[in-house]
This record gives structure tokens, C-alpha cells and sequence, in this order.
């Protein structure tokens, strides 16, 4: 994996940090690279931070929904975090809504509902 | 809209060779920018900037590479992308245009998401031959 993204464990999830430049390539990646982590660390949750994103399109909305489809089936749920509000928009005017993730707005929010969970 | 119709008639700003998923990035970065520089607004940026990249990863997906020009029209009013393959082409463009279709396990908003991104859409294809898709967004 390239330096183009970071995992680091923060209390019970993984922490994931995607750059912006992040290739088709590396973000196919690192779907493997999680799974493996996942079941790694024993972790109760994945945190997506795609602050730094400036754009999320199909490809990468279809595999951050199927990231959040294994992360479930590894039993941890997916939270996406750092959305920019232009990014929303885009999306639902592309008529994606991945309802197999759950978005916090920040990280703070994300961990106090992993902790609840 | 007119400007569309053959070849754009201003200024070319860069031309980007379509061939692996980093150029994807490197397209969308640069349309980015331009429309940046020029004053366009965040979410006009996030819109276009999605649609191109959904142009540019087609053209290596299906059409096997190409390339990618950005031009100003003549008033400088639009950015004006096109993006030209040389892949087999598509045989139904409607079709193709409509969401929930796919060729390959996409979700299928890819080529109708990139048309509502944009204030002007226009996709010209000759099976065999290869795909032109003109898209333009007001500066």
C-alpha cells in the first residue's frame, strides 16, 4: 500500500485517512488490506476519514458500500466521517445513498457511538 | 448548446493522456484547478470535477485509454472537456445513458451522473471507432 492512505488503531476501530489522490488501484487495495486488519486487531468499528476528498464518484462510492458490506460480515460497523457538503450533494445527484454506512460528522461523534454500541 | 457542435473553438488549456487510474486523478485534479483559478464556486467545482472523472475512468475501462483536452470557449464563459477513446465504442448510447444500466458491474449512474453534472453533455460514438464525450460546465 502507498502512502496515499493511513490505518492506524484509535481505541476500538481502525482509523482510516484517504488522500485525495488516491488511485482506483490503491483504494481496491485497500479493501483487503482492512479485511486482514480487521480481523487482526478485533476492532468494533472502521472510521472512513474522507475529509481530504474533494470528489467521491461512483467508483469510489461503490467501494467504500462494499467496504462497509465486509466490514459488517467481519462484524464491525463503518462510519464515514469528514464528508464535505459538496460531496454530499454530488452524490445524491449521482443517486448514490450507501445505506450500508453509517457517517458521523466527525471523529469524536463516530468513537462516542462505537464506545455506545 | 452550440459551442459543443465539432471541435471547440478556444484556447486549449491542457491535454491529459488517459492509460492508468493515477491519470484518472491527475484529469480531475487539473479541471479542478482551471475552474479554481477562475473563481467557480466549491460545489460547481466537487460537481464537474465528479463528472470528469467518471468520463476519464471510462475511457480506460471500456475504451482501453485515451486522452483528455481542456479548453476555454472563445468567451471564456465555459470549461469545455472532451474526452476521445479509441475502444469498441458503444452501440446504444441511450441506453447507456440511462441509470441502473451497466456493462461491467458498475452501478450503472456513471454516464447519466456525469450528464446531470454538467451544463452541457454531448457523447458521439462509432462502434469500432472509438467515443468523444463533450462536457462543459459555466465558469
Amino acid at each position: 500500500m502507498s502512502g496515499v492512505t493511513s490505518i492506524n488503531l484509535v481505541e476500538n476501530a481502525l482509523l482510516v485517512s484517504i488522500q485525495d489522490d488516491v488511485t482506483d488501484t490503491e483504494i481496491v487495495d485497500l479493501q483487503e488490506t482492512l479485511s486482514n486488519r480487521i480481523a487482526k486487531d478485533d476492532v468494533k468499528g472502521v472510521i472512513l476519514d474522507i475529509s481530504a476528498l474533494e470528489i467521491v464518484d461512483t467508483f469510489v462510492g461503490r467501494v467504500i458500500a462494499q467496504l462497509a458490506g465486509i466490514s459488517r460480515l467481519l462484524a464491525a460497523e463503518t462510519y464515514v466521517v469528514g464528508m464535505r457538503p459538496a460531496v454530499a450533494v454530488t452524490l445524491v445527484e449521482l443517486g448514490m445513498y450507501l445505506p450500508e454506512v453509517r457517517t458521523a460528522l466527525s471523529l469524536t461523534h463516530a468513537l462516542s457511538q462505537l464506545r455506545r454500541d | 448548446m452550440t459551442d459543443l457542435q465539432g471541435k471547440p473553438n478556444g484556447p486549449l488549456l491542457a491535454s491529459i493522456n488517459l492509460a492508468v487510474s493515477r491519470d484518472v486523478v491527475a484529469a480531475r485534479q487539473a479541471v479542478a484547478r482551471f475552474m479554481k483559478d477562475r473563481g467557480a464556486s466549491t460545489l460547481r467545482v466537487t460537481r464537474f470535477a465528479t463528472a470528469v472523472s467518471e468520463i476519464a475512468r471510462n475511457a480506460i475501462v471500456h475504451g482501453g485509454g485515451g486522452e483528455i483536452s481542456i479548453y476555454l470557449d472563445k468567451r471564456n464563459e465555459y470549461l469545455v472537456v472532451e474526452c476521445r477513446d479509441k475502444g469498441p465504442g458503444i452501440e446504444d448510447i441511450s441506453l447507456a445513458m440511462s441509470d441502473g444500466y451497466t456493462s461491467r458491474g458498475g452501478l450503472g449512474r456513471g454516464l447519466g451522473g456525469a450528464k446531470r453534472l454538467s451544463h452541457g453533455f454531448d457523447i458521439r460514438s462509432t462502434p469500432g471507432e472509438g467515443t468523444i464525450v463533450s462536457m462543459s460546465v459555466k465558469l
